[in-house]
């Protein structure tokens, strides 16, 4: 027998979810459209479904020990009127959706839907970003990239919840976001681009690039960051061939619905080269 | 089902309920409130749009369960406001409405942005109403009506 539930705090979800499975429902923004059915008629569910969008106990922002601690179901408009969210993120979520669904989307809703193309998701791993998950048995901490597995999977076990996300506070002197898709708003990325840097008496001390929309999860190589730490912003520039030369075999996007491979790669790889060259 | 509280329109109710019902079949279906439209069914058009807790938002992808304990109003319950007599005049005055069906969308999304920015460009405008197509206008007269819904509904926001 379906039983859907709006449990009352976090503590009764995490009971329920120990005790049976349930699709958890945030914002609702990704599944209500997976889950359509006719019109007139509610979305179709084979599981019961727990509603933790109200669970006001997880909306804050604050800032913790060195990270901005987020929780799971704070919509991201309030990130965009927040001061003490990370520019990078605010750039991105200012450009998804729109305003009538930012007011219902969740950060954590990204992560938990885990497509490849999720907006926040290239700026999470960018960031180095830390999901806290939380079960009757306890809390524990996750780096982005190790609890999305592939589109649509994801390491989270049937009696876990996303609790928080922890970004690491730190200094860029350039930060770009790109989103490119059929429509300014509300459009699903063909292919996005986040670069960062922090140059400091011209020396590069930190550079990070993700794509979206390119490989099965989100792309970042930090071993290919690492080799361009500690050049001057003039060699990096010069030695933006090599760049896209070590990215590119990474770059392995998809024909789909949106748009095809070559188009993609050959954005992706143009938004990195553009990053580089500009800076 | 579950049971949902929330308010509607200025009414209190308590509903025993799927929760996985769309807020938009509720509202047109049990409320009769069908000045709240079905466009595209999938967030994408903003035809759909009610205010909840004065937020924006797709009422197609709102499950009824997202709304235990807010506020909701739609396009009649706004209808009765100041605030609406002016955004609707500014949009009677500029023609910014056409075949009408994304109207009731466009103006409540009108107050959600005044509502946060009272004072917005027209660059603000277009960001604040970029998730409601319509396919009369071609959108400069919208603007124009919310510039104008602005200015004279000056202190109301």
């Amino acid at each position: 027998m379906v039983k859907n539930v709006i449990p009352a705090s976090l503590n009764e979800a995490l009971n329920l979810l120990n005790e049976r499975p349930f699709k958890i429902m945030a914002g609702g923004t990704d599944l209500m459209v997976q889950r359509r059915a006719w019109s007139q008629t509610p979305p179709e569910f084979n599981e019961d479904v727990l509603y933790i969008f109200n669970l006001e106990e997880l909306k804050y922002i604050k800032e913790e020990d060195g990270y901005i601690v987020i929780g799971s179901t704070t919509p991201v408009e309030d990130l965009l009127y927040s001061d003490l969210a990370p520019n990078l993120l605010k750039e991105a979520i200012g450009i998804m959706a729109s305003p009538a669904l930012r007011h219902m989307a969740t950060i954590a809703g990204n992560i938990g839907n885990a497509s490849p193309a999720g907006d926040t998701l290239p700026i999470l791993y960018a960031l180095d970003a830390i999901i806290v998950l939380q079960s009757v048995e306890g809390v524990r901490e996750l780096p982005i990239d190790e609890v999305i597995t592939g589109p649509r999977r994801h390491v989270m076990n049937q009696n876990e919840i996303i609790k928080e996300i922890k970004i690491p506070i730190c200094v860029f002197t350039d930060s770009v976001f790109e989103k490119v898709g059929g429509r300014q708003a509300d459009a699903i990325s063909k292919v996005s681009f986040t670069g960062a840097i922090n140059i400091k008496d011209n020396k590069v001390l930190d550079f990070r690039i993700a794509f979206g929309a390119v490989s099965a999860t989100i792309l970042r190589r930090k071993e290919i960051e690492s080799k361009y730490i500690g050049l001057t912003k003039e060699e990096l520039i010069g030695r933006v061939d090599d760049i896209v030369i070590d990215y590119d075999p990474f770059v392995r996007p998809i024909d789909d619905q949106r748009s095809n491979k070559e188009y993609r790669k050959t954005v992706a790889l143009n938004l990195l080269r553009n990053f580089v060259i500009t800076l | 089902m579950a049971k949902i509280k929330f308010v509607l329109n200025n009414k209190e109710i308590e509903m025993d309920e799927n929760p996985n019902l769309r807020l938009l079949d509720v509202l047109r279906d049990k409320f009769e409130f069908t000045g709240v439209k079905e466009g595209c069914g999938e967030g994408e058009c903003g035809a759909c749009a009610v205010l909840i807790n004065n937020d924006v938002v797709n009422s197609c992808i709102v499950p009824l369960g997202n709304v235990n304990g807010k506020e909701i109003m739609t396009i009649e319950g706004f209808s009765e406001t100041k605030k609406f007599e002016v955004i609707k005049d500014a949009y009677a005055d500029e023609g910014a409405v056409q075949c009408g069906i994304c109207t009731p969308g466009m103006i409540i999304a009108s107050e959600s942005l005044l509502n946060k920015n009272p004072k917005p460009t027209d660059e603000e405008i277009r960001i604040g109403l970029s998730g409601n197509l319509c396919r009369c206008t071609g959108y400069n007269m919208i603007v124009k009506a919310v510039k104008k819904a602005s200015k004279k509904g000056d202190g109301l926001w």
